[in-house]
């Protein structure tokens, strides 16, 4: 049975006359992992809030595990939340933080040793239990908040942005542990970001959000090979998609988008629906979905010439130039080109994504 | 040419940047000097009232004022102490210490104690009106003592407090509460608003977080609000002639009545006495407690 474990209807909140959340609607099923990602300032941290219950919603529901908690205290909804910044409190040592909330919940002294017992073997803090949060790394901190969440014994965690205050060492780290905490505890997590990396290496499925609304929800492969709308698209991928303006023409049969003067066949393109000569589109390709000399046989061949190299080891970055635009290509880090290299290159267009000009959906 | 040279001597080895400045250099000069001045300035006063003070009327009677005295002489503080007439009665400052004492102690303790609240409750619990609350609040700041005493006057005669120590209490708490809302409303703003959410996760209520979790870390700022608050209502003159009787005076009125008795002769050493002992008290609050002061001032951009 995969119920759901937090489910969000039709939710809107406003800061006075700013509207942040417009009937927001989320389902997330018990033990998945659901990022919220989007970009600084979206909304993530307040559907968030309003989730934990800090936050008192304008309109709309929140159940929690069934029951309706729109309306609960934040204690009594069955969450833990860690923060961007841990939020330790600074007078409290370590083990004050951890049983400061069992401690106000009146639970049984010798509970609470199990349970701060049980979350510092799990995030191996133990050594750390008599010290204050100023005597720890900013890796140790996060820990230890994520172990305050972890002693509440709880369905749903939530995060926000835990990892952003801390070095890139540290942050792969603790990603990794918090992926690994969620396979051994299987509790229901969602987990806000503005990091694609971390989206795409923790989630059963990410929620992309623009301007309140979330734009795409699928599992990460979804979000990355379909990306539902330009927006996805551009904001999922490292270095980003490559977008060309252009048009669908007719050549005696034969689709075609038309970008400056250059054609590309649509043919292997797996579309929604029917797509019309003369529509204005925006065709969008990851890097690594263009050969670099060695095309297919029966495949379009387009001449362009190398501006920059970027070698990264595993892989060599080239841009160039084609049909008046920068573009980027992924190909093996063995293969090295200089700049000025002149290379054929041939597009993959079954993994391309075209998108109405417009109204920037995909088609 | 010149490029290599300069080339040459950044590339030389050996100390680099700038030559130290010699101490007689005519910068500082001008720097210490004015330093100086200043302080001179500041510290001339203070040295004649102790000197003053410790000399009888006859050496006094001479006339240099900045001339140390030839007899040292503690009688002067006695009698400003406990023998000096102020108006009516003749027992000296020290009448006029103890009402002080029993004034800025409670105004000082409520006036914060209520304050804190305000500002915690202002800046963590968005209540609704809270913004109407504050405006108000600093609006109060902001209207002249005048143009509320005759007011408050008719108010405490209402409430049977006008003339008691009671009411100057009331009245200093009530004068107090803008100024230090604001201040601890910010202070308790600058904390990060994630540590309150934290705690709300965690099931503390208003009370709970308000002295386990916010308390704690507002030590800075319960000392500036407390040096604002004593050397305030300490100095306080016009709220304690107004709305005391001549037995419940405050120093600082007892003071001005020492020093302007128009009886007898001008006994100067008592009165700089006097003054010293009635300045004595915020002097020895900011001595203790100015480093402090200076942390809580600027913790407003610490955080956490
Ligand atoms: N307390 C608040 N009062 C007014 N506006 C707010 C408040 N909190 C957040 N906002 C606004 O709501 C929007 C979403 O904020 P937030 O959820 O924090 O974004 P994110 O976490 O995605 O960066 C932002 O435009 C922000 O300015
Ligand atoms: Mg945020």
């Amino acid at each position: 049975m995969t119920s759901n474990s937090v489910s969000v209807r039709d939710l809107s909140l406003s800061f006075g006359a700013v509207t942040v959340l417009d009937t927001l609607n989320l389902d997330v099923k018990d033990g998945e992992f659901l990022v919220l990602l989007g970009s600084s300032g979206c909304g993530k941290s307040t559907l968030l809030n309003c989730i934990a219950g800090l936050l008192d919603v304008t309109g709309g529901q929140i159940f929690i595990k069934e029951k309706n908690v729109t309306w609960e205290e934040p204690k009594d909804r069955g969450i833990g939340m860690v923060f961007q910044s841990y939020a330790l409190y600074p007078q409290m040592t370590v083990e004050g933080n951890l049983s400061f909330g069992l401690k106000v919940a009146k639970l049984p002294q010798a509970e609470i040793d199990k349970r701060v017992a049980r979350a510092s073997e799990i995030l191996q803090i133990q050594p750390l239990l008599k010290r204050k949060p100023s005597e720890l790394s900013g890796g140790q901190r996060q820990r230890v908040a994520i172990g305050r969440a972890l002693v509440r014994d709880v369905d749903v965690f939530l995060f926000d942005e835990p990892l952003s205050n801390l070095d890139a060492k540290l942050r792969s780290e603790l990603r990794v542990e918090i992926k690994r905490l969620h396979q051994s505890l299987k509790n229901t997590m969602i987990y806000v970001t503005h990091d694609q990396i971390e989206a795409l290496t923790l989630a059963d499925r990410i929620a992309v959000m623009k301007g309140g609304v979330i734009q795409q929800l699928a599992d990460p492969m979804t979000i990355y090979n379909t990306p539902e709308n330009l927006f996805v698209a551009g904001f999922i991928g490292s270095p980003s998609m490559n977008f060309f303006r252009g048009e669908i023409a007719d050549r005696g049969g034969r689709k075609v988008v038309s970008v400056n003067g250059v054609d590309l066949s649509i043919d292997s393109y797996k579309a929604r629906g029917p797509i019309e000569a003369g529509r204005k589109i925006v065709l969008g390709v990851r890097p690594e979905h263009v050969k670099v000399d060695e095309a297919p046989a029966g495949t379009d061949i387009h001449d362009a010439v190398v501006d920059i190299e970027e070698p990264m080891g595993a892989d060599n970055l080239l841009w160039l130039k084609l049909a008046g635009q920068i573009m980027s290509v992924r190909i093996a880090g063995a293969r090295r080109y200089a700049p000025g290299t002149p290379v054929r290159l041939s597009f993959d267009m079954s993994l391309a994504s075209i998108f109405d000009a417009t109204t920037e959906n995909r088609l | 040419m010149a490029d290599t040279t300069a080339l040459n001597a950044r590339l030389a080895p050996g100390p680099q940047g700038k030559k130290p400045r010699p101490i007689l250099a005519p910068r500082n000069i001008m720097l210490y000097g004015a330093l100086i001045f200043a302080a001179v300035y500041y510290l001339l006063p203070l040295y004649v009232m102790v000197v003053t003070s410790l000399k009888g009327m006859p050496e006094i009677r001479l006339g240099n004022i900045f001339s140390p005295p030839v007899e040292i002489t503690f009688e002067p503080w006695v009698k400003a102490w406990s023998t000096a007439c102020t108006g009516l009665n003749c027992d000296g400052l020290s009448r006029g210490f103890w009402n002080s004492v029993r004034i800025t102690i409670p105004s000082t303790i409520v006036s914060i104690a209520i304050a804190s609240i305000n500002g915690y409750a202002l800046a963590n619990w968005r209540f609704k009106g809270a913004d109407l609350f504050f405006t108000i609040l600093i609006v109060g700041a902001f209207i002249p003592y005048q143009v509320m005493i005759y007011p408050i006057v008719i108010v405490l005669r209402e409430l049977g407090l006008y003339g008691s120590l009671t009411g100057l209490i009331i009245v200093h708490t009530i004068f107090g509460m803008p100024i230090l809302t604001l201040l601890f409303r910010n202070y308790f703003a600058s904390l990060p608003e994630e540590l309150f959410k934290a705690a709300r996760i965690d099931g503390a209520g208003f009370w709970m977080i308000y002295f386990k979790i916010m308390l704690p870390m507002a030590l800075p700022i319960f000392v500036v609000a407390m040096i604002l608050q004593i050397t305030g209502i300490w100095n306080d003159f016009l709220f304690g002639v107004v709305f005391t009787r001549p037995e419940y005076y405050p120093m600082t009125v007892q003071l001005n009545n020492i020093v302007n008795s128009v009886q007898g002769v001008k006994e100067y050493n008592v009165n700089m006495a006097a003054t010293i002992l009635t300045g004595a008290v915020p002097l020895i609050v900011y001595f203790i407690s100015g480093r402090l002061f200076v942390r809580g001032i600027a913790a407003g951009a610490v955080k956490g």
